[in-house]
């Protein structure tokens, strides 16, 4: 018989009887990440660095015609590739031999990342010697193609932290885009198109609320069947009306990018975050918000505890299916809005099926952000870069030509690394998808 | 507070849960409810709480009746509930679950944390409840979410406390905390209503004990009245407490466990090392709080999960390579802890689950396809041996009750000669007629030469039954003890004290001691 004696009483280190079990995991994490990263540095050195042209590559930080100083900066492409590829490997290097912790693990990763990208965008310079690359180009593109994406995610945030899950974030902004073309068309004034644009989304959530609530339809069903529906109902009046009369149905103005004062003048930052249309500063102004709100209010205390155990919420009187159709019908209205983003607020007209995937993009950042705003703020950024970086790289002469059917697979296959590799074990709100039922 | 129930019915259906219930609580009393399980002890604290409204009868609260819509009108009256299953937001902090639905604010709906702490520090030192009001709840043990539980419903300015089974998922250390809380809540003026299957904390507990029987009451005790007298009056006719068994007449050895250890997926280790052996006719009873890897043991025992290391053996072969079908064929019995979803299928009749690890060998089962008669009257004969209510074989198994289900897997289970008997929590959510009779078939399977594996977190079962013992914490053997040992003993051993280190308990320091 053995173990007799007992060691360690409850009282000191509590966590010591797991802590050190939890060694062989974690070891293994280390070394398959710490490979992962040596594996991309080498990469990084080979492709970028020593498949490089001779000669200098130029990056360009500053917006063009703007009146401001240019700003460029001049560097040899092939000794960046070398250096920037030798800086990851030693990182990976360091994750194999020591291991970071995971906190500092995370920045690790964005500078793997960056350091990739920039080895990338000298490689991509030196193909066309003395031409500059924008780099001020490519992360204005970056936030443009990434607002609709926050946008959606907020909206997936609002509705999933209260407990239902919303794949229908597609066909809400689908809706608001139709809606917004149509409307500030008719109207003659984009507002209109915007406000009506939160009314279709807050219905199409609406529509969501009742079925997934009241009615207790499974979440997952209900939401393909309402992308399909948006999908139908917006072609079909784009083909009723915006196709056979353009002028009246769908001609919306693209909204008007307005500079803030001062903060507009700041060197790179101005330009890039404080010129730009109401919808983005909308954007800013809602991050903030639910981020605060969710963490720091009786509404945000309330909304995820409601999402968490709703039987304990109920229990102390808050009233879980009231606050679960407020946060759906507010996600259909922010929802809304990331489509009057796509129609008005970027092309200027409405095009059958224009949402394109980005709903489920969105749905992605929501999980790959773990469920908090901030997070998929940084999540939609990175699709938003990636998607970015497959516009620049069809735009300029690299050293070899990549097919571009491959580069515009890349936002997809860095929202499926992102969602399969990256975020590993998340934890969703725990009742996610339950309908609930009094008693 | 005073509470006065008078006449309360409900039906439900043809059934009647509450039949003309008639009940004080005095303010300052600490008032039991004495019932077996589906007695209707739970219907009527649902119709106190607002959940359920009654047929017949009046809620009068200080002599003045009122009637509750909700839980909501219950608890503005100031009635708090402390369930069973904790009413808990895991991820959210103490503090945060106590604030919850009643949240100090400041400026525009921000939440005001630092007040809400404030309440809470000050309520726990006034009633002596002590939590950490910054830990995840998630972290906590089961008897520290308790206390946050009852501190939530005093935050709600409750002077009236109703309690439903709170002691099923406490160590003995806990309940005995809990005791020393109650206590004090009684002294300050807060009524206390203690529901209970449990006689020796009932009569350890209450000022008055009122039993209830089939929905009515039977009447009323004084905590003085003997264990003996509650539990016929519990059951309706007389019980026998304590089980009689011979001194045990061990054999050969039968199992053989070497340097057993388990480690979970994510690489936290659930068994540590763990080496005993059980001879034929005795009965080897591992105790533990819930949670210390007993379940993990049971499930290695019969091959649903693999020993990371470590060997077992049964007469002298090793389990190591055999499927789990092979080891029950070598003559071991299951009894799992959760029978509905490990020991039955509740879809199916009773006949069917009578035969669910035989029905592929005759003479169930003749040239691959099942002899219907042969399993019907099998079935028949079975449940008049164990008394399975109703007894009817092609009823679905999951529609009978809690006792009348554990009959069944162990009438499954000890219908085939057996070398070694592995049960695990027989008795769990069964009333005291049933335990009784479990508790006979598992001797009298000890006498017959079989040796017994028993695992449970019930301590009367334990010093019951076990013919040796041990005690398990966090997944590993923290001492072997004789069997009549005192329970106190015990009781610290599966709070995870050594016996010879009392001393280093300190009795009050629950911020670091109740954090797993």
């Amino acid at each position: 018989m053995t173990g007799h004696t007992v060691t360690d009483t409850p009282h000191d280190h509590p966590a010591a009887a797991r802590g050190t079990a939890g060694v062989p995991a974690s070891a293994r994490r280390r070394v398959l990440s710490g490979v992962a990263v040596i594996v991309t540095g080498l990469v990084c050195a080979l492709a970028w660095g020593l498949g490089a042209h001779a000669g200098d590559a130029v990056l360009r930080l500053s917006a063009v015609g703007d009146g401001s100083p240019i700003l460029q900066i001049r560097v040899p492409g092939r000794q960046a590739g070398l250096v920037l590829g030798a800086v990851i490997t030693l990182l990976g290097a360091w994750q194999l031999a020591r291991g970071f912790s995971r906190r500092a693990m995370r920045a690790v990763s964005a500078v793997v990342v960056g350091c990739f990208v920039l080895a990338f965008l000298c490689w991509a310079g030196t193909g066309q010697p003395g031409t500059p690359v924008s780099v001020f180009g490519l992360l204005q593109q970056s936030i443009f193609a990434a607002i609709p994406l926050i946008l959606g995610a907020l909206a997936g945030i609002l509705c999933e932290r209260s407990g239902v899950i919303n794949v229908a974030i597609e066909g809400q902004m689908l809706t608001g885009a139709f809606t917004a073309a149509l409307a500030a068309t008719m109207a003659q004034h984009a507002g209109a198109g915007i406000v009506l644009a939160l009314l279709a989304g807050g219905l199409m959530g609406l529509l969501l609320a009742v079925f997934a609530i009241r009615y207790a339809v499974n979440q997952i069903v209900l939401g393909v069947v309402l992308n399909l529906f948006a999908l139908g109902l917006t072609s079909f009046g784009f083909d009723l009306l915006m196709q056979r009369d353009p002028d009246a149905y769908n001609n919306p103005s693209v909204l008007a990018p307005l500079k803030i004062p001062l903060l507009g003048d700041i060197p790179l930052l101005g330009p890039l975050l404080f010129d730009a249309n109401i919808l983005v500063y909308i954007t800013y102004v809602l991050i903030i918000g639910v981020q605060v709100s969710l963490f720091h209010t009786r509404w945000g205390l309330r909304t995820r505890a409601v999402g968490e155990h709703p039987k304990a919420a109920d229990s102390v009187g808050v009233k879980v299916r009231a606050t679960r159709y407020r946060n759906v019908i507010l996600g259909g209205l922010v929802a809304g809005l990331g489509g009057a983003f796509l129609s008005i607020g970027a092309v200027g007209a409405f095009g059958a099926g224009m949402s394109n995937g980005k709903g489920f993009i969105a749905l992605a950042a929501v999980i790959f952000g773990r469920w908090s705003p901030r997070g998929a703020v940084g999540a939609a950024l990175l699709f938003g870069f990636a998607d970015a970086l497959q516009t620049l790289s069809s735009a300029i002469t690299m050293p070899v030509t990549i097919p571009s059917a491959f580069l515009s697979m890349l936002p997809y296959l860095v929202t499926f690394l992102a969602v399969a590799g990256l975020v590993g074990h998340v934890r969703a709100p725990a009742a996610g998808g339950v309908p609930y039922m009094k008693g | 507070m005073k509470l006065e129930l008078r006449t309360i019915t409900k039906r439900f259906g043809s059934v009647t849960a509450n039949d003309r219930i008639d009940l004080v609580v005095e303010p300052g009393e600490i008032h039991a409810l004495l019932g077996e399980n589906g007695a209707g002890k739970s219907t009527l604290m649902n119709i106190l709480y607002g959940l359920h409204r009654p047929d017949e009868g009046q809620i009068l609260i200080d002599d003045a009746p009122v009637s509750f819509g909700g839980p909501g009108d219950a608890k503005a009256a100031g009635i708090g509930m402390v369930h069973q299953h904790f009413m808990l937001v895991p991820v959210f902090t103490v503090t945060e679950n106590v604030m919850l639905g009643h949240e100090p604010t400041k400026g525009l709906a921000f939440l005001d944390r630092r007040r809400a702490r404030r309440r809470v520090t000050e309520i726990s030192h006034r009633f002596g409840l002590e939590v950490p009001p910054d830990a995840v709840v998630a972290d906590l043990s089961v008897g520290v979410r308790q206390r946050v539980e009852i501190l939530k419903a005093l935050s709600h300015d409750a002077r009236l406390l109703v309690l439903d089974e709170p002691t099923a998922v406490l160590s003995p250390q806990e309940t005995e905390q809990l005791i020393n809380v109650i206590r004090t809540l009684r002294d300050a003026g807060t009524s206390i209503v203690f529901i209970s299957h449990k006689l020796r904390e009932v009569c350890r507990i209450a000022d008055r004990i009122t039993v209830i029987r089939r929905g009515a009451v039977v009447g009323t005790a004084d905590p003085s009245a003997s264990e003996g007298e509650l539990a016929s009056m519990m059951v309706g006719r007389p019980v026998r407490l304590t089980v009689d068994k011979v001194p045990a007449e061990p054999g050969e050895v039968v199992l053989d466990v070497r340097g057993l250890s388990l480690v979970g997926d994510d690489g936290v280790v659930l068994v540590d090392d763990l080496t005993f052996s059980v001879r034929g006719g005795e009965i080897f009873a591992i105790a533990g709080v819930q949670g210390n890897g007993q379940t993990e043991v049971t499930e290695a025992l019969v091959g649903l999960v693999k020993p990371t290391t470590g060997s077992i053996s049964v007469a002298g072969r090793d389990l190591g390579p055999l499927s789990t079908g092979e080891i029950l064929d070598l003559g071991v019995g299951y009894v799992p802890e959760d029978r509905l979803r490990d020991g039955l299928v509740g879809d199916f009749s009773v006949a069917e689950n009578l035969v669910l690890d035989l029905y592929d060998k005759p003479p169930f089962a003749r040239s691959g396809a099942l002899d219907l008669a042969r399993i019907e009257a099998d079935a028949t004969a079975r449940v008049r041996e164990f008394d399975i209510r109703p007894p009817e074989t092609t009823r679905a198994a999951g529609t009978l009750s809690g006792g009348n289900q554990q009959k069944i897997v162990l009438a499954r289970e000890l219908s085939r000669p057996l070398k070694l008997l592995i049960i695990a929590q027989p008795t769990r959510g069964l009333d005291v007629g049933s335990m009784e009779f479990v508790h006979r078939r598992i001797v009298a399977e000890r006498d017959r030469g079989t040796a017994v594996v028993l695992v449970s977190t019930e301590l009367d079962e334990v010093l019951g039954l076990a013919d040796r013992m041990v005690v398990m914490y966090r997944g590993r053997i923290a001492g072997e003890v004789p069997a009549g040992a005192p329970a106190e003993r015990i009781g610290l051993l599966m709070a995870g004290s050594a016996p010879d280190d009392q001393a280093a308990v300190p009795p009050g320091d629950v911020a670091s001691a109740g954090v797993r």
